[in-house]
């Protein structure tokens, strides 16, 4: 019995609508848990590097916390411990507050990385030359910290939309939650896993080569 | 013996190696000088295999070592090589650097690999830092390490590849001095070198390489006394 | 704050809980064992071979790189089921972390290999050793160190991602306390103690390792 090949049986040109909202939507819950994070993470770096004492320290361990326990149980943690504080948010709201608060743990610890990546004899230079403080931060300290950690800023960025994907356990239909609905119904798991892994990939890829390159070209 | 002939090297296009023959006798000690460029330590790479060549051929004693049956492994027992860079191995200690090739290449015994490596570590001076890592030594004691780590397969033949020159100058002495204890033992040397002092003092023959071409060789008073080539007058008027 | 919490049954739970835990230990240490060995194989083949063996080593390190973890497990679980290749939730999870571990393995790897400076290569091939003693004895030994830290990180990365074995029906520690929780609705106290057991784990991951530099590295 002869029967023609077709990829797309059972898979519509609407269920590729249906996952295009669904990305767009994973793009959405990382551009934002992914610039939260990052501003909190250059505070509680810059936290950890100056202090160096009682509040580093235990700066240092509650995020620590965040980096220890599994992203998926984090996320099931505060979307039951919210309600019993009175808090009723939706499954985008509780994702997009858990995913800020991993990602600025993990910046965190880049940024100080950037602080320190700035020799201590240069920033004497600077001072030495009359800037303040938040001179030598402005001038100095910045820039020279941004080129050193930037690849490893890009790889955290990209981590967390990766992980974003980790939402759908709250029901959130992001992008691999959309692809796990349209399997069900069409049970054409191949070519949908395709499509989406295609779009993280397309993603994700582009911009690893481009910091692998700026690394590369920095580090000369 | 170690028979050169009219050899061509080539990295790309550029040509480092213009016909070089040349022949070193059992026990003789050879040094090769020469402003850097001129394709002295090439040559060392060569005749080890650890460089191909374009042309011609070389022999170690009848072993021809660019022709495709040969066992480059069997034949590099033979010659043993000293770098420039020391080259320790940092996760081994100081004898186990040196007995490790005599039991995995050689396949001697345990027992048997330690005691050459003991031996030859005294040798050179270093019987007393047997069990340390080589991050414990000074730059000086690891290349003497290095010596020894050569000496324990045995080899008839020694190649120094500019084995002073990436040393702080107040460490070079001693390992000039190993150096020197390896030529009155009657060691076959091959020492591509920038120290005239040894050059003239220790070698039989001293060859000048200049851009690829051996200019001259000769015994170390005729080069050092009265050079033929201008470019030996030259190279040899500037390092002294 | 209206809610009040129940220990009591969580407790009970936990000899299944901690049984479940070294689960999660066995299998993210067996995807380390192969992560390990085809992260070398793909590190070695990327810096040395052409044409279709590289391209094929470079789109397995790039894909587990560059797409999540869960989407590489649904990948394993239920996208091979269209050629009619179905794996248990235990092999799933082997299979998925030990496909991503190597492809990140890999890349230390490869930066391993290029620390090293290639004098180290030419000095064990001078003394009469083979490529193959070479790189065991002399090269392979100083990589590793080199990626001894990163190692242990992809180490934590395999626990934490092996929780994903709860969306494909594996129960490991995840999907342990997810069958008991939803048992009896006490979700919040459950994955409280998990998140608990997935700590302190990782932190004798971490000390176990600093313990081994100790004795490993020594030079």
């Amino acid at each position: 019995m002869e029967q023609p090949i077709n990829f797309f049986s059972g898979f519509s040109f609407n269920d590729l609508l249906f996952l295009g909202e669904a990305a767009g939507r994973t793009i959405l819950i990382s551009i934002l848990s992914i610039t939260i994070g990052t501003i909190f993470g250059c505070l509680f770096g810059w936290i950890l590097q100056v202090s160096g004492t009682a509040g580093a320290v235990s700066v240092g361990a509650f995020l620590d916390i965040f980096r220890s326990v599994p992203l998926i149980i984090q996320l099931i943690l505060f979307y039951n411990f919210a309600p019993m504080i009175g808090l009723s948010l939706d499954p985008f709201a509780s994702g997009v507050i858990v995913l800020s608060i991993y990602a600025a743990a993990l910046v965190a610890n880049v940024a100080r990385g950037g602080i320190e990546a700035v020799g201590r004899p240069m920033r004497r230079a600077a001072r030495s030359l009359g800037m303040s403080y938040w001179q030598d931060m402005r001038y100095v300290v910045w820039p020279i910290g941004l080129r050193a950690v930037f690849p490893a800023w890009v790889g955290v960025a990209l981590g967390v939309m990766k992980d974003s994907a980790l939402v759908s356990v709250l029901g959130y239909v992001e992008l691999l939650k959309a692809s796990q609905i349209l399997i069900t119904r069409t049970q054409e798991p191949f070519i949908i896993l395709t499509v989406a892994g295609a779009f993280y990939f397309a993603l994700s890829y582009p911009l690893s080569r481009y910091s692998a390159r700026l690394e590369e070209r920095w580090s000369q | 013996m170690i028979e050169i002939r009219d050899i061509h090297k080539y990295f790309g296009s550029l040509q480092v190696l213009k016909g070089i023959d040349l022949n070193v006798e059992k026990g003789e000690v050879l040094s090769v000088i020469g402003a850097s460029g001129s394709g002295k330590s090439t040559l060392l790479y060569c005749i080890n295999g650890l460089e191909k060549i374009q042309q011609g051929s070389i022999r170690v004693d009848d072993v021809d070592v660019h022709a495709k049956g040969t066992d480059i492994n069997q034949l590099r027992q033979n010659l043993g090589m000293v770098f420039q860079q020391w080259n320790s191995f940092p996760h081994l200690t100081t004898i186990e650097n040196v007995a490790l090739s005599p039991r995995i290449v050689k396949k001697k015994s345990r027992a048997e690999a330690r005691d050459i490596a003991a031996a030859q570590l005294k040798h050179v001076g270093l019987g007393d830092k047997l069990d340390v890592y080589p991050s414990a030594l000074s730059g000086g004691q690891q290349q003497r390490l290095a010596i020894a780590r050569a000496l324990a397969m045995e080899p008839e033949y020694m190649l120094f590849d500019e084995a002073t020159s990436a040393l702080d100058p107040e460490l070079v002495g001693e390992v000039l001095d190993t150096m020197r204890l390896l030529a009155e033992e009657g060691m076959t040397m091959i020492c591509v070198t920038h120290e005239m002092g040894f050059a003239r003092d220790v070698s039989d023959r001293v060859a000048f390489f200049h851009e690829g071409i051996m200019e001259e060789i000769g015994p170390p008073k005729q080069i050092f006394g009265d050079a033929i080539s201008a470019h030996t007058q030259k190279f040899l008027a500037n390092v002294r | 704050m209206e809610y009040t919490f129940h220990w009591r049954p969580v407790f009970r739970a936990l000899p299944d809980l901690l049984d479940a835990g070294l689960l999660t230990l066995q299998v993210a240490a067996l995807s380390m064992v192969f992560g390990v060995v085809f992260g070398l194989g793909l590190a070695i083949i990327r810096l040395n071979a052409r044409g279709p063996l590289l391209w094929a080593a470079s789109t397995w390190i790039e894909l587990a790189r560059n797409t999540p973890a869960l989407f590489q497990l649904f990948f394993f679980g239920f996208g091979l089921g269209a050629f009619g290749w179905h794996l248990s939730p235990y092999a799933i999870v082997l299979v998925g972390l030990s496909f991503n571990n190597a492809g990140y393995l890999a890349e230390n790897f490869r930066g391993g290999f290029k620390a090293l400076p290639p004098t180290q290569l030419r000095a064990a091939r001078s003394l009469g050793m083979t490529a193959t003693q070479a790189y065991i004895r002399i090269i392979i030994p100083q990589v590793l160190r080199i990626v001894y830290h990163p190692m242990t990180n992809q180490m934590v990365w395999a626990v934490l991602m092996s929780s994903l074995g709860m969306l494909v029906g594996f129960r490991e520690l995840s999907g342990e306390t997810q069958f008991f929780a939803s048992k009896t609705f006490r979700i919040f106290e459950y994955f409280a103690v998990t998140a608990v057991i997935y700590y302190v784990i990782v932190k004798l991951i971490l000390a176990m390792s600093r313990l081994l530099a100790m004795r490993l590295f020594r030079y």
